[in-house]
């Protein structure tokens, strides 16, 4: 076996041009799962063989070949069954026509994404499709990270795929007049996966997913150089990802933003973020991704310079207000609206949230609320508001941190 | 959707917890169920070992002492959710303090449904 490190690198080019080839073939024949089938045994040998052999000079061909020889099994084994699977053929044949093609194989992988996130598709799935589709992600993998069961997260990707073969979804990178929106949910899809890797930092299946987000953000970056939103996201992951080490302390507790060591912070990944966030401001009109980022940006330039900048971080959420009038934004505006009107102003902005019943059971909701009531030296709803946070919370460091507030007010 | 989630706590486990911690825990949980809309806190059980298990077969009801299966991790109480979809409840799961010291069974509940009161 090599060291980890060459490993990974191995496994990334295994997965690299197996996304390929997934996206070409399926692309070709409408058919997703049909393409992953013809590939799945050939992948499974280049992640076993590729981290101890090396990697071949020519990845792609060297797929192309195991495939070609499984496909012309299945295709012999079909015909003494004369089970009518017509698309059994027709891939061996695609794949029999991509292994004598001299030219690269053209990559397909942007319109296989946005076939995954089709507004067609159900909105839960489509990250998990993209995951499993363009990086050959296994369902048990992927059901771990979204804490499903594997038979279950089976069957809805399985669904999910009959479904784009059946409803005739295309396989193209939409219009420029489509083109934002439709990016749009497949940069949600990406982003999706990102923060599900992200916010559970206690479960051990989950923190890859955040890198595998990262690499898919990479993608779409460089198959969509012109696109600022596509920036903005990928500068919103790599920000977040910079403060990875912070997050937690020698003893696994939970840090806030505020109180983190910045020395953890990784510098090179923020100098990325920056790069990316300017280039996307260079290029057009703000969207989601990029106001987000640029609320980072603000958070990291006032914890490295220690000069308080809140009142900025409050116009910007007044833009992402305005665009997406969404409960969450209201919360994080409210948040940092105490840092420059204090909690009663920032109480009063959150009261229209009490009438939302999905805050009923969003943590984050309670904790801020716990968080502003006790800076207004409201205790006992501070304590309830705290412990109902406490109830909701499913990360221990989390809990923990949240615990031993509660525990100062109360005394 | 309403889910009823079945707390099955290996006794053993439970006992080594720190008391203080859990109850502090469950009480948050409780809270938190409380405020969340649809959802019930059920009831948490007196150990298996006061069990007592009833049984008709063949015209004979024979009547034992303890649980009806001797298995290490014990049903220990229920709650019931009121959420979209599977996926949430597993949160609910997830969320409960239970989840670390044995597990919780989630199974949809069979709903009335008009044609059986004709």
């Amino acid at each position: 076996m090599l060291a980890g490190e060459a490993g990974r690198a191995a496994e990334r080019v295994a997965r690299e041009s197996y996304g390929r080839l997934v996206a070409f073939l399926a692309a070709r024949t409408r058919d997703v799962a049909g393409a992953e089938d013809a590939l799945s045994e050939a992948f499974a040998a280049a992640l076993r063989t590729w981290p101890v052999d090396g990697v071949p000079d020519n990845p792609d061909a060297w797929l192309l070949t195991a495939a070609r020889r499984r496909q012309l099994d299945a295709v012999s084994r079909m015909q003494t069954r004369k089970a009518g699977e017509e698309h059994v053929q027709l891939v061996a044949e695609e794949i029999a026509a991509m292994t004598n093609e001299r030219d690269a194989i053209p990559d397909r992988r942007l319109a296989l994404m946005f076939a995954c996130a089709h507004p067609a598709i159900e909105r839960g799935m489509r990250a998990p499709l993209i995951l499993q589709t363009i990086l050959g992600l296994n369902a048990e993998d992927i059901a771990a990270a979204f804490l499903l069961p594997p038979g279950t997260m089976g069957q809805r990707l399985v669904r999910a795929k009959t479904r784009i073969r059946d409803a005739g979804i295309p396989f193209r990178v939409p219009d420029p007049k489509e083109l934002p929106e439709r990016l749009a949910d497949v940069l949600d899809a990406i982003y999706a996966a990102y923060t599900k890797g992200w916010n559970e930092v206690g479960d051990d299946a989950i923190p890859e997913l955040a890198d595998e987000a990262i690499w898919l953000g990479r993608l779409i970056v460089s198959l969509l150089p012109d696109e600022p939103e596509a920036k903005g996201m990928l500068a919103l992951m790599l920000y977040t990802a910079a403060r990875c080490a912070a997050r937690r302390d020698a003893s696994g507790a939970y840090v806030p933003l505020e109180q983190q060591d910045t020395r953890l912070w990784d510098a090179s990944l923020i100098a990325l973020a920056e790069n990316l966030l300017h280039q996307a401001n260079r290029a057009g009109p703000s969207g989601r991704y990029q106001i987000e980022a640029a609320i980072q940006s603000a958070h990291v330039a006032r914890r490295l310079t220690g000069r308080s900048n809140w009142p900025a971080v409050v116009a910007l959420y007044d833009h992402l207000l305005a665009r997406t009038g969404s409960p969450v934004v209201i919360l994080n505006r409210a948040v940092a609206r105490a840092e420059v009107d204090g909690p009663r102003a920032a109480l009063a902005d959150l009261t229209p949230l009490a009438a939302d019943k999905r805050m009923l059971s969003y943590q984050p909701y309670w904790a801020a609320k716990g968080h502003l009531l006790s800076r207004a030296g409201d205790l006992v709803p501070a304590a309830e508001a705290l412990t109902v946070a406490i109830g909701l919370t499913t990360d221990e460091a989390v809990k923990g941190y949240l615990l031993r507030r509660l525990a100062t007010l109360v005394n | 959707m309403r889910f009823m989630m079945l707390i099955h706590h290996d006794e053993a486990a439970l006992t080594a917890a720190v008391q203080k911690e859990l109850g502090t825990e469950y009480g948050a949980f409780m809270e938190a169920l409380a405020k969340a809309e649809g959802c019930t806190a059920g009831n948490r059980l007196q150990s298996s070992s006061t069990a007592t298990t009833v049984r008709q077969q063949d015209g004979k009801t024979s009547v034992l002492d303890g649980p009806y299966a001797d298995t290490k991790e014990q049903l220990a109480g229920y709650y019931i959710v009121d959420v979209p979809s599977l996926d949430e409840a597993i949160v609910w799961a997830k969320r409960c303090p239970s989840s670390k010291y044995g597990s919780i069974e989630i199974r949809p509940i069979l709903e009335p449904q008009a044609s059986w009161k004709r």
